[in-house]
């Protein structure tokens, strides 16, 4: 490893522009830009969807989708180098070599006919004058490195064979096959689960603080920020908003959307009071049991997976009940099975009373308008072909209510979500992620439910976004007295919605309580492995960016 | 908003409007082939064999003294009207099957997909052939033959398109919101996936021309419409001696099938804008 020099920054990024083709929403993704970073210094280059933090990686890496995109201005500095006016076969020996990247989604960014230890012997073979033998071995090493079992044995194997966190594990290890004096990782731990993100994050920590590496580590999450950064860079629309060492970001933020950002990390309020339940419960779902049978044909029988086994769960009028687990723990295969996409095969789902399991098409129609759902992607649950008063007005009309009183109505609703009078009359595609959603809670509500399953409503929104539409479910739920079912892989975000909160693991629910109880004093050890992979617990969010809490209304 | 976002879409891609020009030519020539035409192109209008650009005949014509040009306009008319009814057919039972047996999944899927498979495995030509030939040869017999050669990819098409469809979350909020089946299948998935089928649709008008042509070529056309692949047909023995009986309505396939496959490839890249970036 080259000795650092103390006084060249190792990457040194001068009013960088980067310009997007006409038509595009702005001029420059990235707008005269200007940081530096240090070897052994993990830089965190924090923001919003669109705020130009991914295109100035890509930029570095030559991943700019060219013609379209280009750097129009500024230089890109590699130990006082400008890696932008290098020729090309120069820039190619840098990148992977010198300079290396770990991508978000790892079940794409590995090629899926190729095994493990080939991709990651490719850029050794690119970069290095080593055997293959000698390849081979380094493979090994590094993957054990990397913290794989049976590094040998998985270098044979081939990619989906491997979980995501393995997968992301293994692009790590190909990122620093070459022993890069760079590390960039753009959002590497986004698709993961909580507790394989914390896995990940530690990996990437401690193999940082081995090899004295620069890093440069792009994600949207605060909470991630608070566990590994030195420094901080906060960029919004293409330009820096702010930037400095992490403990001052992070305590003592200076500009209005660092402030807004780190106000927007949901966190759990200590003072929300526990809920009353009052009366008969409004659902009561009791030993569900869910099997899929996946794969099979004519010939061939097909696999039995379980995703639900023994669900019971009661939610009371009013009561905003949080179901929490990891990917593929059978969260949304409860609510959905409440809300009818899924039939069951066996236990009971009693709605004030009635079964609605034993209910035929017919006689399950009149409870379809009382349990509504609001689904996660606000991009795929509209219509794209449907104005958007149709497509809030389609239930009721479905009912047999009036056309153009349905649409009146409508209109009432898209105004009590927020959104102005002349949203009915566009597309969906002329609004943004978060006023999507607003429109889905809106159809939700024109069926006048008494509760609402939520499955994942935030998750693909931007922060500052989720937080808007977390207060504007919670005011609504208070409103109209509505109970909820929260379905969240997010603890953070069940804490600051949730009452009662449910946690699943592999179809089952391992511990349900006061969202107080759970998270004070957590009985299952699974929750409690939950609760310590929260990103930035130890941070303690500034007093005056605190939310108010919900309770003190 | 949209429908100007399809035009400038559909205009930069210039092979689409040279297609779309040749082909409101040929819809005008068949519109008018009487007023250009006057007659009957059955009648012999000239002296047989009469070469291209001689006084009565642009085009020459053919070994009975009939004016090639007057038959190949009014040669189109039947192509035109061929190609688009039996696409038209075709879509009906393609679109329909595929959409139930998408939509349903399961046994209904399994019973129509192998229902669709049956005809797949039976050669295309051969099935009209002999649909044609049981039938006896007609302007409607030939329609239904090609439709029903037809159909099955349009079929699966449409399958694929509902299958993938019906699990996106608007279909799911469609039906949580208590909407009938039969809506949700016109209203939300069918407006959802018209681009593709439109698409194949517009390819397959030039394949019926094509089907339509072989048949008559071999003879098995409504005796009584002129038709393109009659001419062919007709002109093969005297192909050394006449070339021109047979080239000129051969290019008049050409010209009409190039020209949708053009419009179609147009299409495709303004209802497809992520595949038409890609193309850049």
């Amino acid at each position: 490893m080259t000795t650092p020099l103390l006084d060249v920054p190792l990457l040194d990024v001068r009013g960088l522009s980067i310009a997007l083709p006409p038509g595009a929403d702005r001029p420059l993704a990235v707008d005269n830009l200007t940081f530096t970073l240090n070897p052994n210094e993990i830089l965190c280059v924090v923001g919003e969807s669109g705020s130009g933090k991914s295109m100035t990686a890509h930029a570095m890496m030559g991943l700019l989708p060219a013609p379209h995109v280009r750097v129009a201005g500024g230089s890109l500095l590699f130990k006082g180098r400008d890696v932008l006016t290098m020729p090309e076969t120069e820039q190619r020996s840098l990148r992977g070599g010198r300079i290396a990247m770990v991508f978000q989604e790892p079940m794409t960014a590995l090629n899926p006919l190729m095994r493990v230890g080939r991709q990651i012997g490719e850029s050794l073979r690119e970069h290095t004058d080593l055997t293959a033998p000698a390849r081979r071995a380094r493979v090994v090493e590094l993957l054990a490195q990397v913290g794989l079992p049976n590094p040998a044995e998985l270098a044979e194997a081939y990619p989906f064979r491997l979980s995501g966190g393995q997968r992301q594990r293994v692009m790590i290890a190909m990122a620093l096959a070459c022993q890069p004096d760079i590390l960039i990782a753009d959002e590497p731990t986004t698709a993961l689960d909580v507790t394989t993100q914390k896995q990940i994050l530690d990996l990437i920590r401690s193999i940082q603080a081995e090899r004295h590496m620069g890093m440069m580590f792009i994600t949207h999450d605060f909470g991630v920020v608070a566990e590994i950064a030195h420094r901080v860079a906060v960029m919004r629309h293409g330009k820096l908003v702010e930037y400095g060492p992490a403990s001052d970001v992070l305590n003592r933020p200076q500009h209005p959307y660092t402030r807004q950002l780190i106000a927007s990390v949901p966190h759990y309020i200590e003072h929300r009071d526990d809920h009353a339940k009052a009366g008969a419960p409004l659902l009561v779902a009791d030993k569900v049991r869910k099997v899929f049978n996946v794969g099979g044909g004519l010939f061939k029988k097909s696999k039995e997976v379980v995703a639900g086994d023994d669900l019971s769960l009661t939610i009371h009028p009013g009561e905003t009940v949080g179901l929490v687990g990891e990917s593929g723990s059978g969260k949304s295969t409860l609510g959905r099975s409440i809300v009818g996409l899924i039939k069951p095969d066996s236990g009971r789902i009693l709605f004030e009373g009635t079964d609605l399991l034993s209910l035929d098409r017919k006689g399950f129609r009149p409870y379809r308008r009382a349990v509504q759902m609001v689904f996660q992607d606000p991009y795929a649950s509209l219509n794209p072909r449907h104005r958007v008063g149709d497509i809030v007005a389609q239930g009721p009309v479905a009912f047999g209510e009036d056309r153009s009183k349905a649409l009146a109505r409508a209109r009432d609703l898209l105004a009590m979500v927020g959104l102005d009078g002349s949203a009915a009359d566009r597309f969906p595609h002329e609004f943004s992620g978060g006023q999507r959603q607003r429109i889905g809670i809106a159809r939700a509500l024109a069926m006048e439910p008494k509760l609402l399953v939520a499955d994942e409503p935030v998750s693909a929104l931007d922060v500052s976004v989720q937080g808007q539409v977390l207060e504007l479910l919670d005011d609504i739920r208070r409103r109209l007295n509505l109970a909820m079912l929260f379905i969240t892989h997010d603890l953070r975000v069940a804490a600051q919605v949730c009452d009662t909160i449910a946690v699943m693991r592999r179809g089952r629910i391992v511990e349900m309580g006061t969202a107080r109880e759970v998270f004070t004093h957590p009985r299952d050890a699974y929750t409690r492995s939950l609760l310590d992979a929260i990103p930035g617990k130890s941070w303690h969010i500034p007093d005056d960016l605190q939310k108010v809490p919900a309770g003190a209304h | 908003m949209m429908k100007s976002d399809f035009w400038r879409a559909f205009v930069r891609n210039k092979g689409a409007v040279l297609g779309l020009v040749i082909l409101i030519a040929i819809v005008v020539l068949a519109a008018f082939a009487s007023v250009f035409f006057p007659g009957d192109p059955w009648e012999m209008a000239t002296a047989p064999f009469q070469p291209p650009l001689s006084e009565d005949a642009l085009l020459g014509s053919d070994m009975l003294g009939r004016d090639i040009a007057s038959g190949i306009a009014h040669g189109a008319r039947v192509s035109l009207l061929i190609g688009l009814t039996s696409t038209a057919a075709a879509l009906a039972i393609g679109v329909t099957l595929g959409a139930l047996a998408g939509f349903h999944g399961g046994k209904v899927d399994d019973a129509i997909m192998r229902f669709t498979e049956l005809f797949q495995t039976i050669p295309n030509f051969v099935l009209a052939v002999v649909l044609v030939a049981i039938f006896t040869p007609s302007l409607t017999t030939i329609v239904l033959a090609i439709a029903i050669v037809s159909w099955p990819p349009l079929a699966r098409l449409a399958r694929a398109e509902f299958l993938s469809l019906r699990t996106r979350e608007f279909v799911q909020a469609a039906i949580t919101t208590g909407q009938s089946s039969t809506s949700i299948i016109l209203r939300q998935i069918l407006p959802n996936s018209l681009s593709p089928i439109i698409v194949s649709a517009s390819l397959m008008v030039a394949t019926a021309i094509l089907l339509e042509s072989s048949l008559s070529f071999l003879g098995l056309g409504d005796p009584n419409a002129m038709s393109w692949g009659y001419m062919i047909g007709a002109a093969r023995t005297v192909i050394r001696q006449a070339w021109w009986m047979s080239v000129f309505p051969g290019l008049a396939i050409v010209l009409t099938v190039l020209a949708l496959n053009l419009v179609g490839e147009g299409l495709n890249d303004a209802l497809n804008p992520k595949l038409a970036r890609s193309r850049g």
